[in-house]
């Protein structure tokens, strides 16, 4: 196994005194395919605003590449530049499609990238659009243009908080196949947050099951959804689990 | 009825034969209103996105003078500043430089800018806080600075900020007990249109000040208008 990207450990995120999320240790590696899966509520989107240095840890501490950072250590620009999120909503500036895709590369000083971004563009099938206002897109393209927007940036991790809700196949298998070649070609690590078990077991290395703040088991694919260590990961794979 | 129509032709009459004395009031106007424009947007719109976007102690008292400031009487505002750069007042008596004296288009330009800035940062402010939080997030997430975010928040409050501006001018152009106050309505000197309308009526002409009147809305006007060009070619792109 390679190394890993990330090692959280005795991780903790309290909200106004409670507690949503206690991850005692939790290792992501280099170029896996990581789906956090569970009920809602569980601490998956938290634990991903952590990794994407977005809030800091209530205690704990999570090292990310050869840096450790913990509460009231914030991540520098620099290493905050090799992570970076596609949400459920799409999230797009009241700008063209276009402008929506170069604004990463513009934020980090880059402006001469016309071609990147047509190539990015006609990868996720969106040349036709690219002048388009972003506000005006259906509900799969703008999350095309998000990807497109995250993918332009060639992170070193890109964490997806359930990518394909409520989108047609189109768009989600569109969106998965970009995903994994952004994996496969570039040796992307991902993180996917998905309800969606099939999902999960299309595109993942590894699953983890998050349950009311904990990690139940993390385990490869196969095994994760064949021969499950933990009762409870049984249960949630069955479809037993009421959510 | 008669004096409205009178009004509207004596108008036409005045910025067909380019008035001189007419002129003069105009950019007058225009020229105290711009600057005291300027002046409230360089500092309301920052001071606005700083309330929107950041929380720290003291914001909420910050945001209740500000809001007690949108609703500031001009006239109250002139016999402020007029108390504080008269001799005796506190800026007054320092006799700085820098300092305007009273019945000076400088005067009424800090006047005016006392009076818009409220409106500039107050709805800048609301504007910012209109902006969607997961929005400002996922700009974090694609690797902005603080800075970065905040302009994009800007940008993104656009059409927000530009009302806030437009009310700025709105309030100032407009308004006669400040200028009154501070300026002294001199002619060649401090007369604008709002003051001249005053003395005009005052005097019995009622064609001139109909007229002055016209005047000044078709300003307001051909401003707003003027900024709502701007913004749609500079973002509906």
């Amino acid at each position: 196994m390679s190394e890993p990207v990330y090692r959280l450990q005795e991780v903790t995120k309290d909200y106004d005194g409670r507690r949503v999320l206690q991850v005692d240790h939790l290792d992501i590696f280099q170029g896996e395919i990581l789906a956090l899966v569970g009920p809602s509520g569980a601490g998956k989107s938290t634990l991903l605003r952590m990794l994407n240095f977005l809030e800091p840890p209530t205690s704990g501490q999570i090292r990310f590449l050869d840096s450790e950072f913990g509460p009231g250590r914030p991540a520098p620009l620099p290493l905050r530049r090799k992570v970076t999120t596609v949400f459920q909503r799409p999230m797009l500036l009241n700008r063209s499609v276009w402008a929506n895709v170069i604004y990463g590369l513009r934020l980090r000083g880059h402006s001469n990238s016309a071609h990147l971004v047509q190539a990015t563009l006609e990868q996720m099938r969106l040349e036709d659009l690219s002048r388009q206002r972003a506000r005006t897109l259906s509900g799969g393209e703008a999350q095309r243009v998000a990807l497109a927007r995250a993918m332009i940036l060639r992170p070193e991790v890109l964490l997806l908080d359930e990518p394909t809700a409520n989108l047609d196949p189109y768009n989600v298998g569109l969106i998965e196949e970009n995903v994994k070649r952004l994996n496969r070609e570039l040796g992307a690590t991902l993180v996917l947050v998905t309800h969606n078990v099939f999902q999960a077991r299309r595109m993942a290395h590894r699953v983890a099951l998050l349950l009311e703040g904990r990690l139940v088991e993390v385990n490869q694919v196969d095994a994760f959804f064949q021969s499950p260590r933990d009762p409870r990961t049984a249960a949630f794979v069955r479809g037993e689990m009421v959510y | 009825m008669n004096e409205i129509l009178r009004g509207v032709a004596e108008a036409v009459r005045l910025i067909a034969t380019g008035d001189p004395a007419l002129r003069e009031i105009v950019l007058l106007s225009l020229r105290v209103s711009g600057t005291a424009l300027l002046l409230s947007t360089v500092t309301g719109v920052p001071l606005g996105a700083l309330l929107g976007l950041s929380r720290f102690s003291g914001r909420r008292l910050v945001t209740a003078v500000l809001y007690t400031g949108m609703g500031f009487p001009p006239v109250v505002v002139g016999l402020s500043v007029y108390l504080m750069l008269s001799r005796s007042g506190p800026l007054g008596q320092l006799d700085w430089p820098l300092v305007p004296t009273l019945f000076a288009p400088a005067a009424m330009v800090i006047a005016q800018s006392i009076i818009s800035f409220p409106l500039v940062a107050g709805f800048t402010m609301a504007a910012v806080m209109g902006v969607d939080p997961q929005l400002r997030r996922q700009i974090e997430s694609l690797g902005a600075t603080r800075v970065q975010n905040a302009l994009t928040v800007l940008s993104e409050a656009r059409v927000g900020v530009l009302v806030s501006i437009i009310a700025g001018f709105g309030s100032i152009i407009s308004e006669v007990g400040a200028v009154m106050m501070v300026g002294g309505n001199i002619e060649h000197r401090t007369r604008v249109l709002t003051t001249a309308i005053v003395l005009e009526t005052r005097k019995g002409n009622f064609d001139l000040a109909m007229a002055m009147g016209a005047i000044l809305l078709s300003l307001a006007f051909l401003t707003n208008l003027a900024v709502l060009l701007f913004q749609g070619r500079m973002f509906d792109r």
